[in-house]
C-alpha cells in the first residue's frame, strides 16, 4: 500500500470540515501532483471540499456527483495537479473504512477517514483498496510531528480510541 | 462500425495498460463498454457487478452528457463519440437505507449462511439485494426456486404460462396434487413465500418472445435457463448476451443432464457451443421422450448452486466448463468449451445485433399455427375410425418408441419403432393401404415421407396422432 504523506494545514482542514458538517458527514478531495511516481509516498498538496450530494441520511453517507469531479478534476489538470483520493468523515463512528466504504471504493485512490464526536475529532485512518482481492488495507499514514492528535485546539472531553466509540 | 473514444478515469487506467484514452468500436454505449471490457478484462470487476449490471457508482458519459438522462446503455454512437467513465465516489459510516442490518428474524434463519466466511452477514445482505429470473417453472425451475428462495435471494422473477397438470407432478415439486389445473405461477408464489416471506416474488405469466424478452431480463442480476425448448432457450441466450447477464444453463433428456453458465463477458455462450438448433424433428420433448424424475431435481439444484456462487462471487463458476451428468451411471464429467471467435453473437465482430425470430430459427411452427406435415398426404381421426370399421382396413403402423406403445396403442397396430423402419420396410409390402401414426403426428409424418420417397403409393400419416385419436375418437385413451 502506498503510504500518504498530509501536511499540517490540510490536516486542520480536514479537521475543520468535519467539525462543521457534524453530524453529518463531509468529504473532500486529495489534490496530487499530476503524474506522481506511483512508487513514492502519495503526497497531498492540499485538500478541497465536495459538496456532499447523498440524498437522504447524511449521517451516514456521503457522494460526490460525478459532474463534480470532472470539474473539479479538470480544474486541477490545467494546474498539473489531480485527484488523488478522498477523505470523509464518520461521525461517532471509529476511523475505520466500513463495509459500504469498500464496497463503494475505487483502486488506485487513497482514502482518509476521520472519527468525529460532538466534542472531538478523533483519529485519522488511510486506506487503499487491494484491487485483487477488494479488501481495504490500512496505509501508513505520514504526519508532520506537529500535529496534534488529540483533537485540534479544543479540549476534547472524550477521545475516540482505535476502536472508536459505539 | 462507428469509432468511439473511451476516457478511462484515473483509477481504473492500470487495468487498461495504463492509459487515459482508448480508441473503441461499438454501435451504442453498452456496447462500446463490453468492447471495452473485452479488450481489458481486468476492467470487469470494477465496472460490472459479478451479476453483469454496470456498478451503480459508475457512471458512463456521452460528450459529458450522463446516459441515464439519454437512452441509457441503449444509446447510440456516431463516429468521433467520447464515453467518459466517470466514477461516483461514495461512502460512509453506517448501513445503508438500501442495506439495513439483518433482523432478529433474518439472523436466526440465515445463522447457517451467516457461519460460513464465505457467506456471512455481508453475503447474506448481497443475496437479500439481489434479483435472479427463472425461466421456466417447471422441472428445472421448481428445485431451483425454492432453493434460491430458501438461501434468500431477495427478488425472484418466474417466467410461466402453464397450469398444473397431473403429469407435471412426477418431477415438478413445487406443485401438488391439491394444485392440479391452476396456474403455475400463482402456486409457485404461494409455495415460494410460504418458504420465505422475505423473498418477493414476480410473476411474468406470457410466453418470453422477442418482443418482451429484454423487458423482462433487464431488471435481474442472473438468468436461469430452465425452458424446455430450443426457440426460448436461443432466446434466453441471445437476451442474456445483448444485456450482459450471465444465463445459467440447464437440460435433461431422460437420465443424462448438462448445466452451465453461458456468460458471453468472461466465455462463451450458447451459441458458441450449438451455432444452429438441432433440426425440429429430431429434438424430442420431454411429452416424447421421458424423463428420469429425479434429473431436474439434480440439474436445477446445480443451477441454484452455481447461481448463488455468481452471486455472491464464490469459488469457480461453470463458465467455459459443460457438467454431464449421467444419473445411471451415478458419474459426472466435464468438458472445457470455447468461445467461439466466430460466434454470430458474442464474438468481436457479431453479425446478429438484437432478437431475431426464434421459432423461425429453429424450424418451429408459431404458437397456434398448425405444423405442414412436410406435405405429406394425412387422414383424419374420422376418417380412420370409419376405414377401420370398413371391409378393407388399412395397416397401421405405430412408429413410436416401445414405453409409449405400453403406455396406449390402436389396437391392431403394429410398432415399428422409427428408427427400425428403413430395415423393416418389407412388412410393409403386402399391405395396400398404410396408415402411420405417432404421439402427435410429427414423427409420423417424416416416417410417412420416409415411406414415400422408398416408392410406397398409399401412405397416410394419422393427423393430430394419438393425442388427437384421444380427444375425438376414444376418450378413454390416456393421453401422456
Amino acid at each position: 500500500m502506498r503510504s500518504v504523506e498530509l501536511s499540517e494545514p490540510s490536516v486542520r482542514a480536514i479537521r475543520a470540515h468535519a467539525r462543521e458538517t457534524y453530524p453529518e458527514e463531509c468529504c473532500g478531495y486529495l489534490v496530487v501532483r499530476a503524474g506522481e511516481d506511483e512508487a513514492s509516498p502519495r503526497r497531498v498538496l492540499s485538500v478541497e471540499r465536495a459538496r456532499n450530494d447523498f440524498e437522504g441520511e447524511r449521517r451516514r453517507r456521503f457522494v460526490i456527483r460525478p459532474e463534480e469531479l470532472l470539474e473539479v478534476e479538470g480544474r486541477l489538470a490545467g494546474e498539473e495537479r489531480a485527484v488523488g483520493g478522498f477523505y470523509h468523515s464518520h461521525p461517532d463512528h471509529p476511523a475505520v473504512p466500513s463495509e459500504f466504504d469498500r464496497e463503494h471504493a475505487w483502486p488506485w485512490y487513497s482514502y482518509l477517514v476521520l472519527a468525529v464526536t460532538q466534542t472531538a475529532e478523533g483519529p485519522l485512518g488511510a486506506f487503499e483498496l487491494d484491487a485483487e482481492s477488494g479488501a481495504f488495507h490500512p496505509a501508513p499514514l505520514l504526519l508532520p510531528a506537529a500535529t496534534d492528535w488529540s483533537g485540534g485546539k479544543r479540549t476534547p472531553k472524550s477521545s475516540l480510541g482505535e476502536e472508536g466509540v459505539s | 462500425m462507428t469509432r468511439t473514444t473511451v476516457k478511462i478515469p484515473t483509477p481504473l487506467r492500470g487495468f487498461a495498460d495504463g492509459r487515459a484514452e482508448v480508441p473503441v468500436d461499438g454501435e451504442t454505449v453498452d456496447a462500446v463498454v463490453r468492447e471495452l471490457v473485452q479488450q481489458f478484462p481486468k476492467l470487469q470487476k470494477h465496472l460490472f457487478t459479478p451479476g453483469g449490471e454496470l456498478r451503480n457508482f459508475v457512471s458512463v458519459y456521452l460528450n459529458e452528457e450522463d446516459i441515464r438522462h439519454l437512452q441509457r446503455g441503449a444509446t447510440p454512437t456516431r463516429d468521433g463519440d467520447v464515453v467518459a467513465i466517470v466514477p461516483a465516489i461514495a461512502g460512509g459510516a453506517g448501513a445503508a437505507a438500501s442495506s439495513p442490518p439483518l433482523s432478529r428474524d433474518q439472523l436466526v434463519r440465515y445463522s447457517r449462511h451467516l457461519l460460513l466466511p464465505e457467506v456471512g452477514v455481508a453475503g447474506q445482505k448481497k443475496l437479500l439485494r439481489s434479483k435472479v429470473l427463472v425461466v421456466g417453472a417447471g422441472g428445472l425451475g421448481s428445485p431451483t426456486s425454492l432453493y434460491l428462495a430458501a438461501a434468500g435471494v431477495g427478488e425472484i422473477g418466474l417466467v410461466d404460462f402453464d397450469a398444473v397438470d397431473v403429469s407435471n407432478l412426477q418431477r415438478q415439486v413445487l406443485y401438488t396434487t391439491h394444485d392440479v389445473g391452476r396456474p403455475k405461477l400463482e402456486v409457485a408464489r404461494e409455495r415460494l413465500e410460504g418458504l420465505n416471506p422475505g423473498v418477493k416474488v414476480n410473476l411474468h405469466p406470457a410466453p418470453l418472445k422477442s418482443a418482451n424478452a429484454m423487458e423482462i431480463l433487464r431488471p435481474y442480476d442472473v438468468v436461469v435457463d430452465g425452458t424446455d425448448n430450443f426457440p426460448t432457450r436461443y432466446l434466453v441466450n441471445d437476451a442474456c448476451v445483448l444485456l450482459g447477464k450471465p444465463n445459467v444453463y440447464g437440460s435433461i433428456y431422460r437420465f443424462e443432464g448438462q448445466a452451465s453458465v453461458f456468460d458471453a463477458r468472461r466465455g462463451p455462450c450458447y451459441r458458441c457451443l450449438y451455432p444452429e438448433p438441432p433440426p425440429a424433428d429430431l429434438v424430442p420433448s420431454c411429452a416424447e421422450a421421458g424423463v428420469f424424475g429425479i434429473l431436474p431435481g439434480i440439474v436445477g439444484i446445480m443451477q441454484a448452486t452455481e447461481t448463488v456462487k455468481l452471486l455472491l462471487d464464490l469459488g469457480e463458476p461453470l463458465i467455459g466448463r459443460l457438467l454431464l451428468f449421467d444419473a445411471l451411471a451415478m458419474n459426472f464429467r466435464e468438458l472445457k468449451l470455447r468461445k467461439n471467435p466466430d460466434c454470430v453473437l458474442c464474438s468481436p465482430k457479431p453479425t446478429q445485433k438484437g432478437l431475431i425470430d426464434y421459432e423461425q430459427f429453429c424450424g418451429v411452427p408459431a404458437a397456434g399455427s398448425q405444423r405442414s406435415s412436410s406435405g405429406v398426404p394425412e387422414i383424419t381421426p374420422e376418417e380412420l375410425r370409419d376405414e377401420l370399421a370398413s371391409a378393407d382396413p388399412p395397416m397401421l403402423v405405430d412408429v413410436r418408441d416401445p414405453p409409449e406403445w405400453d403406455i396406449a396403442r390402436l389396437p391392431s397396430a403394429t410398432l415399428i419403432p422409427r428408427g427400425e423402419l428403413p430395415n423393416r420396410v418389407s412388412e410393409l409390402t403386402r399391405a395396400r393401404q398404410v396408415v402411420v401414426y405417432c404421439r402427435s403426428g410429427q414423427r409420423s409424418s417424416q416416417s410417412t415421407r420416409l415411406l414415400l420417397d422408398l416408392g410406397f403409393q398409399n401412405v397416410r400419416n394419422l393427423k393430430g396422432g394419438l393425442l388427437a385419436w384421444a380427444d375425438h375418437i376414444d376418450p378413454s385413451m390416456p393421453k401422456y
